[in-house]
């Protein structure tokens, strides 16, 4: 099971509260993680990523245990402890609000 | 009795205001999509409860929302816009070439026969149209296969295609405008386009005479003679009297010909409206006025409608989306401003009125009449 908190504008989007919870049957990486996510919340595609290319869109940024993951390969292992559940996936809109 | 809705985007989110027909006394419903900048909502001419919005964000991309409760409720539709083809380069600000990449989409445009049947004008500039209320969207790649693409350029809001209208006479003839392209027909429901720019002159592009290239920023026709066209173009206000086969100048007495909205009388087809805006530089009004100028005459001779309207120190804008007119008798007038303000007159211009002073910044004003 893998943890992932969204920002509140895809909450919003997703009519989701807190934490969602992913079941993940492959391994545990970050093309994993979004295509579970947008298989459960289709409202969600095109949001995270771009719709043709798979990327991620310029103003969204992945982080976890402490640790920016937005420019690793969509493939990669992410770390353990998300794979494990026990430290949660965020999918964060960049800082640029002024 | 008769009642108005006006739909409203704005930089952070949508708004629904009603009113009775006498429109002096209104409801303001919103936000809707709060923090998201809505660039327009529209109702269907076939259904007026069913409208449709364009949701978009620089974080989280493009959205649909479509409603069937008169904006009460929304539902999220197809976001997917996918150019036709290879995409192929437009020219970027400088000239040099630049790929095309879809960024937002600007106007909605409901079908006037088919409540499921939208086209949607995206940047980079494209048009794409939809008949299954918003699930699933299609390019008419015609328009940018028509050859000019290469010579697309963007405005200072980028390469958009903000303006459809729909020919009430002929289903198969749409007009399109591109800033800064300029303005496209089609006879054949979208599969082939020409450029209609003919009299329009830019001394900003390197041939001011040039098929393409124009900053066109707003055509409005009359829908009881769609062969008028009325364009606000970046500097001049334009007319046509052949479908846009050629334009002749209008600006006559205006204070400033650059502008953004223009829009027409819902009774009367030479009675037109325009907001003279200072310079392309300074985007607020000459003089710190905001005035509303009418012309009965089809374009040339303007007379400025000031009752009601802050006349010192007001520097808004008026954006190209931003004006409509109801269908009532007699006919409403609505524009919103960059400062949030939405006026109204419910006599054709001769008085305004604002319904709400502090909303975010308007990006659209539409109106629908309803029974």
């Amino acid at each position: 099971m893998i943890r992932v908190e969204l920002p509140a504008h895809l909450r919003a989007l997703a009519h989701v509260e807190g934490e969602v919870r992913l079941d993940v049957e492959r391994q545990a990486t970050q093309r994993a993680v979004l295509d579970a996510l947008e298989a459960r919340y289709p409202v969600l595609r095109g949001t995270i990523r771009d719709h043709v290319t798979q990327e991620r869109r310029p103003y969204v940024r992945f982080f976890a245990c402490q640790q920016d993951l937005s420019h690793e390969q969509p493939d990669a292992p992410l770390p353990d402890a998300v794979a494990a559940g026990t430290e949660p996936f965020l999918v964060v809109g960049a800082m640029a609000g002024g | 009795m008769s009642s108005v809705r006006v739909l409203v985007g704005t930089r952070k989110g949508a708004f629904v205001l009603t009113s009775d027909g006498k429109r002096e006394h209104w409801d303001v419903n919103g936000p809707h999509f709060g923090g998201w900048e809505i660039y327009h909502l529209k109702g269907s001419p076939a259904d007026p409860n069913r409208l449709y919005a364009s949701q978009s964000g620089g974080w989280f991309g493009q959205l649909i929302q479509v409603s069937n409760d008169a904006g009460k409720t929304w539902e999220p539709a197809g976001n997917e816009f996918a150019y036709d083809g290879v995409p192929g380069a437009h020219q970027w600000y400088d000239g040099t070439p630049h790929p095309w990449e879809f960024k937002r989409v600007w106007h909605l445009e409901p079908s006037l026969t088919d409540p499921d049947t939208v086209y949607a004008g995206v940047e980079d500039a494209a048009l794409f149209r939809t008949n299954d209320a918003g699930r699933t969207w299609q390019e008419l790649s015609g328009l940018r296969g028509h050859g000019s693409g290469p010579h697309w350029q963007p405005g200072a809001g980028g390469l958009c295609l903000h303006t459809i209208l729909l020919d009430p006479g002929d289903p198969k003839r749409i007009f399109i405008a591109i800033s800064a392209a300029g303005a496209f027909r089609t006879d054949d429901g979208g599969t082939t386009w020409r450029p209609i720019n003919r009299g329009l002159k830019s001394e900003s592009i390197p041939d001011p005479n040039a098929e393409v290239g124009h900053c066109v920023h707003r055509i409005a026709l009359h829908a009881s003679r769609p062969n008028v066209l009325f364009m606000q173009k970046h500097w001049d206000v334009m007319r046509s009297d052949d479908a846009g086969d050629s334009w002749h100048e209008v600006s006559g007495n205006l204070p400033s010909d650059f502008g953004f909205p223009i829009d027409v009388h819902a009774h009367e087809p030479e009675t037109i409206y325009v907001v003279p805006i200072k310079s392309d530089s300074e985007h607020y009004p000459p003089d710190g006025k905001l005035r509303v100028y009418r012309s009965r005459t089809g374009g040339n001779e303007w007379e400025a409608l000031t009752k009601g309207l802050p006349q010192q120190d007001c520097y808004v804008n008026v954006l190209r989306d931003a004006m409509a007119v109801d269908s009532l008798d007699s006919c409403g007038v609505y524009f919103g401003t960059s400062g949030g303000q939405v006026y109204a007159s419910a006599d054709a211009g001769d008085t305004w009125g604002p319904i709400v002073q502090n909303l975010p910044p308007v990006c659209s004003v539409e109106v629908q009449t309803l029974p």
